[in-house]
């Protein structure tokens, strides 16, 4: 599969500020890559530079095989954005500003279907400036796919929604995907990166941390898989003892971290041998928000400063 | 150029501009309202002091004691024009005033060699008020003169009068303030509709991001550009008509409506639309865009012939006007609607062009719609 996407290099300095400092990653067509990162990670730069709408200071950048701050016009014919702060005429209703695009773009939008589909029907003729800050957001994203777009990019297309509205944006996201169009994303929110996209790269300090599925970055940055029972103090002592290895313990829970395939095994029959009272075990492993609070917070300590380790891999 | 972006665009504009009560306000009902107070306050005030342009050839202690004695009859105030204006008549004629005189050369010599001399006033017949007191002042100084000086204290003698005066017409209709009322306002919508709405949009447009928005669709800024001087260049005619239309049906206004004026109906808006747009690129935040913006306008709404004459200004102030690029837009929408002097509208319209061209290739020099 072609990359709709490719980053070699990637730089952007403010003054002394590396915004983006040496940044790789390619972006399969069709696929979507969710870029992750707290505030003032480098996201909307790094987002902003494919877009064409920043200069890089070095490195180099391919979207759909164009240059974007060279190519720019030719590339936008091709791309949808939608701006962290979405702003417009703040006269014009919806259903003008689509209908506005469709003229820019030489494009026959449906204004009804795509306010359908970013649920926004029922404010398609509010002007711009009484909408909510949510609602913008969501003409935001109408707007980008009235080109019909072969990339899409959505810097936190989701913050600020509330639930439902959220749950509506990502639907839009799998169309996408379904459609075969790539869909580049930055967002604060775990879970949201976790259900949409292929491929997740971390971001801090303008570098990425981890990069890979979802379930690879787990796996590499995770801590092991765990199991937890219900029991005392005394049991968890019980096991300390009886296995040499070490348990936490923390009102009425243990917890241990499984080196080793029959390692549960191991600890339940020792657990069940003790006499001790014991219920309900599970095992339960690091979500990606786990991973990112871990992977951020160790590299604000300066334990991954110098070092910054990828995991490169395609699903 | 692609005349469907800049037809989507324009629509934007006007949806935004029609939906917006202040805009419209500033544009076409403002105007209506100063037109229709100026015209009602200044119709009422009747003439005050004729002032009567003396062009004096002789330059002699006589001559200018003549002009002083006028000076002193308090129905008119002497002005003294160079010879430079050329002809007295069509001087006045495309100044709109109504009474001149001219005193020939020789006119001392003559006087104190008791040689017959004639001056010659010229006055206009539609403004008999001003005629009568030039004529009236004219007469009453030429006697005194005349007796002082042939029958001066011999009043036995036979005191034949030296001075005589020959009156001539100008050739042109007297003008009234609201004569001048009608280009002024024009030029005043020309001025501030596009200034302050167009500061304000460049400035707020780029600090709300909406110009990167624009940059990612294909319209361009030419077209963007395009589309807000067709818009104001509209707002502009609909405002000229409606002071022609107000002008000369309520108050009777000598305008008379002539081809000459419509480039200055487009030429005007491109002038200031394109200002507007490099006082708001050039200013940081909306904020100081506003502050540059009045700092701008305000002088000229007012010192560049919007509601007075500059004629009527002191010569200092005259001069302050000439440096304000809306007196050409005005003084050229005067010499077509009043004066029929097109010559002079060319003029006008030139130095208007040239300075719209300068002042459009900077706000596009400057103007950039993405980070550079
Ligand atoms: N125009 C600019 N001038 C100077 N510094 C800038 C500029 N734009 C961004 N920065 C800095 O670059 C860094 C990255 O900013 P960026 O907006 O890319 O962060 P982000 O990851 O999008 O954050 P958020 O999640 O808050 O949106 C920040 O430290 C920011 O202060
Ligand atoms: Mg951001």
């Amino acid at each position: 599969m072609a990359n709709a996407i490719e980053v070699r290099g990637l730089v952007k300095r403010y003054d002394a500020l590396a915004a983006v400092d040496g940044i790789d990653f390619d972006v399969p067509e069709g696929s979507v890559f969710a870029f992750l990162g707290p505030n003032g990670a480098g996201k909307t730069t790094t987002t902003e530079m494919l877009e064409g709408l920043r200069r890089r200071t070095s490195g180099d950048i391919r979207v759909l095989g164009l240059d974007p701050w060279t190519d720019g016009r030719e590339l936008h014919r091709q791309i949808g954005v939608i701006p962290q702060e979405f702003h417009f005429f703040a006269k014009v209703t919806p259903k003008e500003a689509i209908a506005y695009y469709g003229r820019l773009f030489d494009k026959q939008p449906d204004p009804d279907a795509l306010l359908d589909q970013v649920q926004l029907t029922d404010k398609a003729d509010s002007r711009f400036d009484t909408l909510s800050g949510g609602q913008k957001q969501k003409l935001g994203l109408a707007l980008s796919l009235v080109d019909e777009p072969r990339v899409c990019f959505l810097d936190e297309p989701t913050t600020g929604l509330d639930p439902h509205a959220r749950r509506a944006i990502w639907n839009v996201v799998r169309d996408l995907r379904r459609d075969g169009r790539t869909v580049f994303l930055t967002t604060h929110y775990l879970e949201e990166a976790e259900l949409l996209a292929d491929q997740v790269a971390i971001i801090n300090h303008g570098r990425i941390v981890a990069h890979g599925t979802p379930q690879e970055i787990i796996e590499t940055y995770g801590g092991p898989e765990r199991l937890r029972v219900q029991g005392s103090s005394e049991l968890a002592e019980y096991v300390r003892q009886r296995l040499g290895i070490p348990v936490r313990f923390e009102s009425g829970r243990l917890e241990i971290a499984l080196r080793e395939k029959g390692d549960a095994l191991r600890i339940l029959s020792a657990i069940d041998a003790s006499g001790f009272p014991w219920t309900g075990f599970a095992t339960e492993r690091d979500t990606l928000e786990e991973v990112f609070v871990h992977l951020v917070g160790q590299m604000d300590e300066g334990v991954l400063k110098s070092a910054a380790p990828t995991v490169e891999g395609t699903p | 150029m692609n005349p469907r972006r800049i037809g989507g665009d324009l629509s934007i504009v006007a949806h935004g501009y029609l939906r917006n009560p202040v805009a419209l306000f500033f544009s076409l009902i403002f105007p209506v309202i100063l037109i229709l107070l100026f015209g009602l306050i200044f119709a009422s005030t009747g003439a005050t002091t004729v002032t009567l342009y003396a062009q004096d050839f002789d330059h002699s202690s006589t001559s200018v004691a003549f002009l002083r004695a006028l000076n002193e009859t308090h129905l008119v105030q002497v002005q003294v024009v160079g010879a430079s204006v050329g002809n007295l008549s069509t001087y006045l004629g495309q100044n709109g005033d109504s009474a001149g005189l001219v005193i020939p050369q020789g006119f001392g010599q003559n006087f104190t060699a008791h040689r017959p001399v004639k001056v010659i006033l010229y006055t206009n017949p539609q403004d008999a008020a001003s005629a009568g007191a030039a004529a009236g002042a004219l007469q009453g100084v030429i006697s005194a003169f005349n007796l002082e000086a042939a029958c001066g204290g011999n009043s036995s003698g036979n005191c034949t009068p030296i001075i005589g005066a020959s009156s001539l017409n100008v050739g042109s209709p007297t003008y009234s303030y609201i004569d001048y009322l009608v280009p002024g306002l024009i030029g005043f919508s020309i001025l501030t509709s596009p200034m302050f709405s167009m500061v304000d949009v460049t400035a707020s447009y780029r600090q709300d991001g909406l110009f990167r928005q624009l940059s990612l669709t294909p319209l361009t800024r030419g077209e963007w550009l395009a589309s807000r001087f067709i818009w104001y260049t509209m707002l502009t005619f609909a405002s000229a008509a409606l002071m022609l239309v107000i002008g000369s049906a309520i108050f009777g206004a000598h305008v008379t409506f002539g081809i000459w004026l419509v480039p200055f109906l487009i030429v005007g808006p491109l002038f200031f639309v394109s200002l507007g747009m490099l006082a708001g690129t050039v200013s940081r935040t909306p904020e100081t865009a506003a502050v540059v913006g009045n700092v701008i306008t305000f002088p000229m709404m007012f010192l560049a012939g919007t509601f007075f004459p500059v004629s009527s200004f002191s010569p200092g102030l005259q001069l302050v006007a000439k440096a304000l690029p809306l007196y050409y837009v005005i003084d050229g929408m005067n010499q077509v609607l009043l004066f029929n002097n097109i010559p002079r509208a060319i003029g006008d319209l030139t130095v208007v062009l040239i300075g719209a061209v300068i002042v459009f290739g900077l706000a596009i020099y400057f103007f950039k719609w993405r980070d550079e």
